[in-house]
């Protein structure tokens, strides 16, 4: 990460209205559904984040997609503000920007063939004639695995490995920056999700593609993951390198989380630390740190005081009062 | 993890499942065997189309028909035939003797009744009750799924609780009536992290007080090392390998279950790259002749693609259907080299 990031995110917050009545609509309440995070990534990286439903990655994946407007707050790729860009530099920018959802079933369009749809990026934003858009399309189908020939087909004639095979083909056909992947293996068979995750991790290396990926089951970010951040109600309570999160976990729920995963074997015996109740609800989120609640640690000042982001060790930073 | 466990209670032997469709017979179930003892867990696992959910709908005799029929073998419980019942026995067994939780509390629930109504429907088809008594019954459900305030709980729809919750009132439907077998079909998939491991916990410790036989359907190999005390791996609707949960682990044998194994990424150790198993389940309507796996597998010669072979015996409960072991065979883990 020596070069300036592809994606940095400062202070970004989005607040959804609750609101009550059908035609006199009044605002009772706001889902504080993402609440000031910060991150970057850098060219050829891959951050994840992790966290259960409702935490706010998916409204931080659509606000970098610019499918949301920020309540405050920036998404800055390759240096520009994606939610100021118009004319020219939005195409660049939807050119540079793509992303892979989780169901291949329902991603991609069953009236459309494999080589429209793989083509449909470079077609929309006019990138290529139409003699390099087919050479374009059969390379990149070679380099996701598929056969040229099969750009004729429809995507039911695939099976669901071979439809994501289609989605990160299209995803790259414009050679983007940075892909999104919103849990881009969940709805796969075990045995075929290994092959998806191989293949984006060879992708990635072969055009130095960043990636934010999005993934609840942790063994999967740290196969595929340099960097991971994990969230708790629309915030950012740890984030660090890969490697020293799995091993050093420090926030109470970053190690809840951890020990709650299924072991690898049944020999694997995890301390195990069962939260009680459940994730309370954003609208009117709890006082201090969010986490206090059900946190087995909460001391006073948990309640009061919102614990800011500290540097514990290089690039480990964690929002605990307990460091 | 080892708890006592006590006599056989549920016995299948050679289960057939077909359906028969246009496009010809597909064989969901063709020859699994099990036997499962009292306050014993076993796990079925396999990918989608394996035959997993299908051998569960056979033993509550719910296989969707016209198109599936069980057409051989025995489902034995306690000694009696279950397939020799009749449709009205059949449903003094289910809920009462073999209770089952599905995947999704979402669709299982019914969003017009109360879940107080739900759960009385349930104990009401078993135990002819006055209204007060059942209703004390089922807050005692709730109660025992550690559902909290389940005197006010009970007047609740399911929209007005969360998932984790409405999969409480699923399970506390599921035992209402103490059932001897609880079959649980992917019953955390759609929880999230934390909410699963409660009610695995939960599982266990309603497992510990009454002793029940639980049937785990997964595709996820870390339930079943949580759970499990025995595993059967399945493939294309045969049962490639069953044994105890830990010498799976140890010595898969299976090509099949070593593939598999490799395949999952691991959180607790850095994996260099994951052993990917080429190619795709075969379809079920079009079965090879020989070893279904023969087309995926690494080491798979011309017997494998003729014969299908038999039960090869590599330890103490544990079996493996692969021709490799007629001679003595180490496994060997798979290199990630070739993908």
């Amino acid at each position: 990460m020596d070069a300036a990031p592809v994606l940095r995110v400062d202070e970004l917050t989005k607040h959804f209205p609750v609101t009550e009545g059908l035609l006199w609509t009044k605002v009772v309440g706001w889902v504080k559904a993402v609440d000031g995070i910060a991150f970057s990534v850098g060219q050829g990286q891959t951050l994840a984040l992790v966290g259960e439903s409702g935490c706010g990655k998916t409204t931080t994946a659509k606000l970098i997609l610019r499918l949301e407007r920020p309540t405050a707050g920036t998404v800055t790729v390759d240096g520009e503000d994606v939610h100021t860009l118009g004319g020219e530099a939005l195409k660049q920018y939807r050119a540079k920007v793509q992303a892979v959802f989780q169901d291949p079933w329902s991603s991609l369009s069953p009236r459309m063939r494999v080589r429209e749809i793989v083509a449909e990026p470079l077609v929309i934003n006019g990138l290529a004639s139409s003699h390099e858009i087919k050479e374009r399309v059969a390379e990149i189908l070679s380099a996701v695995g598929l056969r040229p020939q099969q750009a004729d087909l429809y995507p039911h004639e695939f099976s669901g490995g071979q439809r994501q095979r289609i989605a990160v083909a299209s995803a790259l056909v414009s050679r983007p920056k940075l892909i999104v992947l919103d849990e881009p293996v969940s709805a796969l068979d075990v045995s075929i999700r290994a092959q998806i995750m191989n293949l984006l991790v060879d992708l990635q290396r072969q055009y130095d593609v960043s990636f934010l990926l999005i993934a609840h089951h942790l063994a999967t970010t740290r196969y595929m993951a340099h960097e991971v951040a994990v969230m708790y109600l629309g915030q950012i309570v740890e984030k660090a390198p890969t490697k020293e999160l799995f091993t050093s976990p420090l926030h109470p729920y970053t190690k809840a989380l951890f020990s709650a995963a299924l072991p690898a074997h049944p020999d694997i015996a995890r301390e195990e630390i069962i939260l009680s109740g459940e994730v309370p609800s954003p609208i009117n989120p709890p006082s201090g740190c969010r986490f206090h609640p059900r946190c087995p640690f909460a001391m006073r000042q948990c309640s009061e005081t919102e614990p800011s982001p500290k540097e514990i060790a290089a690039g480990h930073m964690v929002a605990c009062h307990l460091y | 993890m080892s708890r006592p466990v006590g006599d056989v209670i549920l016995e299948v032997d050679d289960l057939h499942t077909y359906c028969f469709t246009r496009w010809g017979v597909v064989k969901a179930v063709d020859g699994v065997s099990f036997s499962l003892r009292q306050g014993e867990t076993l796990g079925i696992v396999g990918e989608s189309g394996s035959g997993k959910t299908m051998t569960a709908l056979s033993l509550l005799r719910l296989v969707p028909r016209p198109a599936a029929r069980i057409v051989k073998g025995s489902i034995r419980l306690a000694g009696e035939d279950l397939l020799a019942k009749s449709e009205r026995e059949m449903r003094a067994v289910r809920g009462r003797r073999i209770s089952m939780i599905l995947q999704d509390p979402q669709t299982s629930l019914n969003p017009v009744f109360t879940i107080g109504n739900q759960l009385i429907e349930a104990i009401q088809i078993h135990h002819k009750d006055g209204r007060g008594s059942l209703v004390r019954r089922a807050i005692e459900g709730l109660k025992q799924v550690r559902v909290a305030a389940p005197e006010r709980r009970v007047a609740d729809y399911p929209h007005q609780i969360s998932g984790g919750m409405k999969q409480r009132v699923v399970g506390a439907i599921a035992i209402s009536c103490e059932p001897k077998v609880l079959i649980a079909d992917e019953p955390t998939t759609s929880l999230d992290v934390t909410i699963q491991a409660q009610y695995l916990r939960l599982l266990r410790e309603i497992q510990q007080a009454t002793n029940l036989a639980l049937i785990f359907i997964t595709h996820d190999f870390g339930i079943v090392a949580k759970m499990c005390d025995r595993v059967i791996v399945m493939y294309a609707g045969r049962a490639v390998e069953s044994g105890p949960v830990r010498d799976i682990f140890n010595r898969p044998s299976h090509p099949y279950t070593q593939a598999l194994l490799s395949s999952v990424p691991s959180m607790d150790e850095d994996v260099a790259r994951l052993y990917s198993i080429a190619g795709q389940p075969p379809a079920l309507w079009d079965l090879p002749e020989g070893c279904r796996f023969a087309a995926r597998c690494p080491h798979a010669d011309d017997r494998c693609r003729h014969e299908y072979p038999r039960a090869f015996s590599v330890g103490e409960g544990h079996t493996a259907d692969c021709w490799r072991l007629e001679k003595e065979w180490t496994p060997r883990p798979f290199s990630a080299s070739t993908s």
